[in-house]
């Protein structure tokens, strides 16, 4: 049996169609959720996609974060469930609490779309198993609030866990504490980061590498092995 | 009706960008002598009913899950103009 990834799509929502193929592309059988609907549909895994949900009003992600999909994510998150949150989707994660910190406004107050070198911190997570310590990948990245930040103790916590699992190479393009691009909480299923693996995922589009498809099939590997 | 404000600010250690850029604004407008400036949000509630003990435990429940992120925020709640309970408008 083929591993179900589910994709939610919240309004505002930009990149599902780009994830749902991105898991296709790695062998798993694409799901779309829908943000009012609770049931995850049988899904082995869910990826939250970037996008503006809900006009980032209030605060990116804060609103998506109390959709009905998001209270049984947030359940099954906790059970175990791989989680991966890409840009709008790490701001909805930490905004649930499923991740520490919180996403601010870039540091220099403009959006920002370019190809961002990245180095993988963890290749021990659910979504990262594909890759090694310490690889570099380039990815897309495009986000006008992508700098993480949390307190000292957090971020030492973090670094002491292996927690960071990217950091931005060569470049901080948001004033990000500690050039954090992604992180993963303790348990290692859910994972959260800024640049968009999604986007590089075949030779033809974006940075023209497939560099991200090392995400999907981690977790098809993870659940298929499960 | 009563109003509540709640007014929301990112913790003093969080670095603010955009009050920063209203500061470096203001010499060049000839406001001068303003050392910092930081930018916030304040919300106010149309509240139906008397704001009693239990509506403004209701309201801080409400600005901390939600209107404030006390990750990077702080917020106070104050009532702006009360209606008492059993009073006439």
């Amino acid at each position: 049996m083929t591993a179900r990834i589910g994709v939610v799509t919240f309004p505002g929502t930009l990149d599902d169609q780009d994830a749902l193929r991105a898991a296709r592309l790695a062998g798993a059988e694409p799901v779309s959720l829908w943000h009012r609907d609770k049931d995850l549909k049988q899904v082995d895994a869910v990826v939250l996609a970037g996008g503006f949900s809900y006009g980032d009003y209030l605060r990116a992600g804060a609103i998506s974060r109390f959709s009905p999909v998001m209270e049984t994510i947030i359940e099954q998150a906790k059970a175990g469930m791989p989680v991966l949150g890409i840009c709008n989707g790490f701001q909805i994660l930490t905004e649930a609490h499923l991740l520490p910190g919180a996403m601010l406004r870039n540091n220099h107050l403009h959006f920002i779309c370019r190809d961002q070198k990245l180095r993988v911190e963890n290749a021990e997570t659910a979504w990262t198993s594909d890759y090694t310590r310490g690889q570099e990948i380039e990815v897309p990245l495009k986000n006008m609030d992508g700098r993480y930040v949390a307190d000292e103790r957090t971020l030492d916590e973090l670094e002491a866990e292996g927690r960071v699992a990217f950091r931005y190479l060569d470049l901080n393009p948001n004033g990000s504490l500690r050039d954090i691009a992604g992180i993963t909480n303790a348990a290692g299923n859910v994972v959260g980061l800024m640049p968009h693996p999604e986007h590089a995922v075949e030779p033809l589009v974006g940075t023209g590498k497939t560099d991200g498809l090392g995400f999907f099939t981690s977790i098809l590997k993870k659940l298929v092995n499960a | 009706m009563a109003r509540v404000v709640v007014d929301v600010m990112l913790k003093p250690e969080i670095l603010d960008p955009q009050g920063q850029a209203v500061q470096r604004a203001l010499p060049r407008l000839g406001f001068e002598g303003i050392a910092d400036v930081r930018q916030g949000k304040r919300f106010e509630l149309e509240v139906e009913g008397p704001v009693d003990d239990a509506a403004l435990a209701r309201i801080h429940e409400m600005a901390e899950t939600f209107l404030a992120n006390t990750v990077i925020e702080d917020f106070t709640v104050r009532v702006e103009s009360a209606e008492t309970a059993g009073a006439s408008s």
